[in-house]
């Protein structure tokens, strides 16, 4: 016989937890995509907001 | 065993009632209009970047209307339509609501910022207070033009997703959020109409409460009128073509159809019919919104496929 039994309350935390982890394996696995996303066209990209800038691409000859 | 009853009758929150404080059904609607925003833009973002940055301004969103239920919580309990959200019904508590809004407002901002531009981020930051402090807090408890100016915090998902595609704004996005804006009254006040007693119980102001419905009846009818042209619009510049235009024109008529029954009637012909009209408009107004965005992504689908670039493309053969 198991020593505690399991209330509606243990669903309950249990959903809560599953529910929280499954959010931040998502967010990681969102950044990592992101990441990946930003470095694979890290020629285009300057300074803190990794945006494109006219001014990076060569001038033409 | 006594402390373990004594938790189990203080109600304890379950994943669904942190998500329900997101207004998952407002942001399904928000991550919609910013695709659509994204996408019409004339510049190609990384899909990996647009998920992300639709994600975050759903996140965003979500984090506003946490922090709307947490203000609104006394008259959310009032009200019928409102009563079984997870504070008023003592399944989350205030401070947590306050809490998961403030941390996910800063995440989300923090976040969309990173992954596409300051101004994106600025404008979903500034979407969040509007929302929050000028709607939430000072402008529904206290005018009657609550939702006319409150509507700008809905009009500007499109804007953003448009921002995070060039990384600034012009007339189309302008357009995007006029359509909103101008939509959300009619929207809501159709839906006071047949939300008969609840304002009034809650004591909000709204132009049914203050005004009367005659008024607001007449309201409907002028609002939807001035949203024509300003749907109409949209489709002579740039994100437009002959599908938005077909689409706005024969929406629009129905529209304004739906608005002029409203206005002819009187509550004795609704209360007869309970508020059949009203409510068919309200259902209606969702449809109208879907579809003047649809077509507009359906004009960036087609784009590649127009006349002037297949010709073009087969002249560079």
């Amino acid at each position: 016989m198991a020593i505690a039994r399991d209330h509606e309350l243990h669903k309950r935390r249990l959903g809560r937890n599953v529910g929280l982890g499954l959010v931040l394996a998502g967010f990681v696995a969102l950044i990592f995509g992101l990441t990946v996303a930003k470095i694979d066209r890290g020629g285009e990209i300057e300074g803190y907001d990794h945006t494109f800038r006219s001014g990076l691409t060569e001038p033409a000859q | 065993m006594t402390d373990i009853r004594a938790e189990i009758d203080t109600g304890e929150a379950g994943f669904g009632d942190y998500v329900a404080l997101l207004k998952p059904r407002v942001m399904s609607l928000v991550v919609f209009t910013a695709l659509v925003g994204l996408l019409v833009a004339p510049v190609q973002v990384h899909p990996m970047v647009a998920l992300a940055a639709i994600l975050f301004i759903a996140l965003g969103a979500g984090a506003s209307g946490a922090l709307n239920m947490w203000w609104d919580a006394d008259i959310d309990g009032v009200m019928r339509r409102t009563s079984g959200r997870p504070i008023p019904a003592g399944r989350v508590q205030p401070g947590e609501a306050l809490g998961l809004g403030l941390a996910l407002s800063g995440l989300a901002v923090v976040m969309l910022g990173l992954a596409a531009n300051l101004l994106a981020a600025a404008l979903l930051a500034f979407t969040i207070f509007f929302y929050a402090v000028v709607y939430s807090m000072w402008l529904k408890r206290s005018t009657p033009q609550n939702i006319v100016i409150g509507g700008a915090a809905g009009a500007f998902p499109p804007v953003i997703g448009w921002a995070v595609a060039t990384g600034g704004v012009s007339l189309e996005p302008a357009l995007m959020f006029a359509l909103i804006l101008m939509w959300t009254p009619p929207h809501f006040w159709a839906l006071a109409l047949f939300m008969k007693s609840d304002y009034h119980k809650a004591r909000v102001p709204m132009l049914t409460v203050t005004h009367g419905r005659r008024a607001t009846r007449a309201h409907v009818l002028a609002y939807t009128v001035a949203l024509a042209p300003v749907a109409l619009a949209a489709g002579f510049t740039q994100i437009g073509g002959p599908v938005y235009l077909a689409t706005a024109v024969v929406v629009n008529a129905l529209f304004l159809r739906g608005a002029w029954r409203i206005w002819r009637r009187d509550e004795a012909a609704a209360e007869a019919d309970d508020y059949a009209v009203e409510k068919s408009f309200f259902r209606f107004s969702l449809v109208y919104l879907f579809l003047h965005f649809g077509a507009l992504l359906a004009e960036a689908v087609l784009a590649p496929l127009s006349l002037a670039t297949v010709v073009a493309t087969i002249g560079g053969m």
